[in-house]
């Protein structure tokens, strides 16, 4: 990959990260925590996996480390309606 | 109405939140004898593991419990009393129902072998198991573990993490032999071993040896002897039925329920790893011990219990679940036979697992990223995904869904096939051509 091609795909996970949101899937949840304990914002994540909610957390980072952390791949980023035009 | 509610697990909470949806009115007393309450029984793993804190594991604060308005008794339950419509309390007045629920769990089969009284002898059923299980950690060298299917894996790698010494003995030939195939199960023996934990096959324990009233060793079946400081056993777990039992509920393995939850006492329902659930598609009455399905049951119970008849539809298993480190998630029917490593069903397994399938299988992927799915007439089975999760949500969808896969299904078989790519160009199709047709 080009030096170009790896800035294209930062930018990329930029935009994916900025336009997500965090959606749970609560089949795979046991409600065990690890996405609230290790959010640095402190939002209760594993309540709205509990729901099935979106994490529409005013102040949500969509830093991912909940994602990252989950050991049941609960949680995955989705892109909002509202930039789903990509004018970001 | 007046509900009571004996278990605090899951399926208890569960029940609660959907009596609520109905009934906001109703006396609902929920009566629990682990003094610590509800909190992630499968959130223990990390606990031992180090990944979280205890007090993280606890999904509900004390505004949501107040706000389901509901009272909770620490207690144990000596008797159900069907003719009174009541539940017997130890040292505390007993409390009348309408409407009983049973969700009281399983719990671990006692290892039965002279010396399982030994201070070191542990298992891992409550929090209290766990902090337990800590406390020895930090002071023991070398442990042994007994046992197979997820649990097993969990005490291995909890006492790993703090840096005990770990033997591992199996009874059998392999690890899981019941859900995981042979490449599958020498995938996760072989991260076993590279973490450091030494294993042994064909190695059963006949008795615990002490010293002070502490386990100092083992002695096998073989005439070998192994010294150390902690015995752990996950040799699989027992539906709770004292209770059922003395009250005359019809009983198999676990508490017989129809679809509705509802036992032979039109009054008394229950759900959860207790519950052996009426299927109507599959016309059995199976046993679970995952999490989701309790939860389903317990809601289903209590829309019930409040008067709204709604039928328990059981999905195809699924549980993700990670073993020696390897993200590993089982969908539907993927295995078969006994496993001699386990006395029933492991926590975290499901029986329809191991129901014997008309498929064949295909597969794909070395080492740490498996695939390999149960392929029927017309639908996937079941799947087993190891390692790389890509493909494990649309598997999921696909098997739960009963999607026709007529047109994949030879290329899946043929030799050398591509499974993964097949499987992902085929959800990929799909996907699109749902999207087109919403617009």
């Amino acid at each position: 990959m080009t030096f170009f091609g790896l800035f294209r795909r930062d930018a990329n996970k930029h935009t994916i990260l900025a336009s997500g949101q965090v959606v749970p899937d609560p089949e795979r949840c046991v409600q065990c925590g690890i996405c609230t304990y290790n959010c640095p914002i402190g939002i209760d994540v594993r309540s709205h996996a509990w729901r099935g909610e979106p994490v529409r957390h005013s102040q949500c980072l969509t830093c991912g480390e909940c994602v990252m952390r989950c050991p049941r791949g609960v949680l995955r980023f989705e892109q909002t309606e509202l930039f789903a035009k990509g004018e970001l | 109405m007046k509900y009571v509610i004996i278990g605090v697990g899951v399926a208890g909470m569960a029940a609660i939140e959907a009596i609520r949806s109905l009934d906001s009115s109703g006396e609902i007393i929920l009566v629990g004898d682990d003094p610590y309450g509800f909190y992630s029984r499968p959130g223990l793993a990390y606990f031992l593991t180090g990944e979280l804190h205890d007090k993280a594991l606890f999904p509900r604060n004390a505004e949501d419990m107040r706000k389901l308005n509901f009272r909770y008794l620490t207690a144990r339950v000596t008797r159900i009393l069907r003719k009174d419509r009541s539940v017997e309390l130890e040292n505390q007045p007993a409390v009348a129902y309408d409407r009983l629920l049973v969700a009281v769990g399983a719990q671990a089969v006692p290892l039965e072998v002279p010396g399982a009284d030994l201070e070191g002898v542990l298992k891992l059923d409550h929090m209290s198991d766990a902090k337990h299980i800590l406390k020895h950690a930090r002071r023991g060298k070398t442990a042994i573990v007994v046992g197979g299917g997820i649990t097993a894996l969990e005490l291995v790698e909890g006492l790993r993490a703090h840096g005990v010494r770990v033997h591992y003995l199996l009874r059998g030939d392999r690890y899981w032999s019941n859900v995981l195939d042979e490449q599958e199960s020498r995938i996760i023996e072989r991260r076993l071993q590279e973490a450091g934990v030494t294993l042994h096959h064909r190695a059963e324990v006949i008795e615990i040896a002490g010293r002070g009233g502490r386990v100092s060793g083992v002695r096998l079946l073989n005439g070998q002897t192994l010294p150390c400081d902690l015995l752990a056993y996950a040799i699989g777990i027992r539906p709770r039925l004292d209770l059922a039992k003395q009250a005359g509920l019809a009983l198999d393995r676990g508490i017989l329920v129809n679809e509705y939850l509802q036992t032979n006492d039109p009054d008394i329902y229950a759900a959860g790893d207790v519950a052996q659930a009426y299927d109507p598609l599959s016309g059995r009455s199976v046993l679970d011990s995952l999490w989701t399905p309790a939860r389903q049951q317990g809601q289903t119970a209590g829309l019930n219990m409040a008067g709204r008849k709604t039928a328990y539809i059981k999905a195809p298993p699924f549980n993700i679940t990670r073993l020696a480190g390897l993200t590993t998630t089982i969908i539907g029917t993927v295995g078969r036979g006994r496993d001699e490593d386990l006395v029933g069903i492991a926590r975290g397994d499901s029986e329809t697992w191991r129901q014997l399938p008309d498929s064949m299988v295909a597969q794909t992927g070395f080492d740490v990223n498996r695939l390999r799915l149960l392929v029927g007439e017309q639908t996937l089975l079941g799947a087993i995904v190891m390692g790389d999760q890509k493909l494990s949500f649309p598997l999921q969808k696909l098997i739960s869904g009963r999607v026709d896969i007529s047109p994949i299904r030879e290329r899946l078989l043929a030799p050398n096939a591509e499974v993964a790519n097949i499987v992902a160009d085929f959800w990929a199709t799909r996907e699109s051509q749902f999207r087109a047709n919403l617009q």
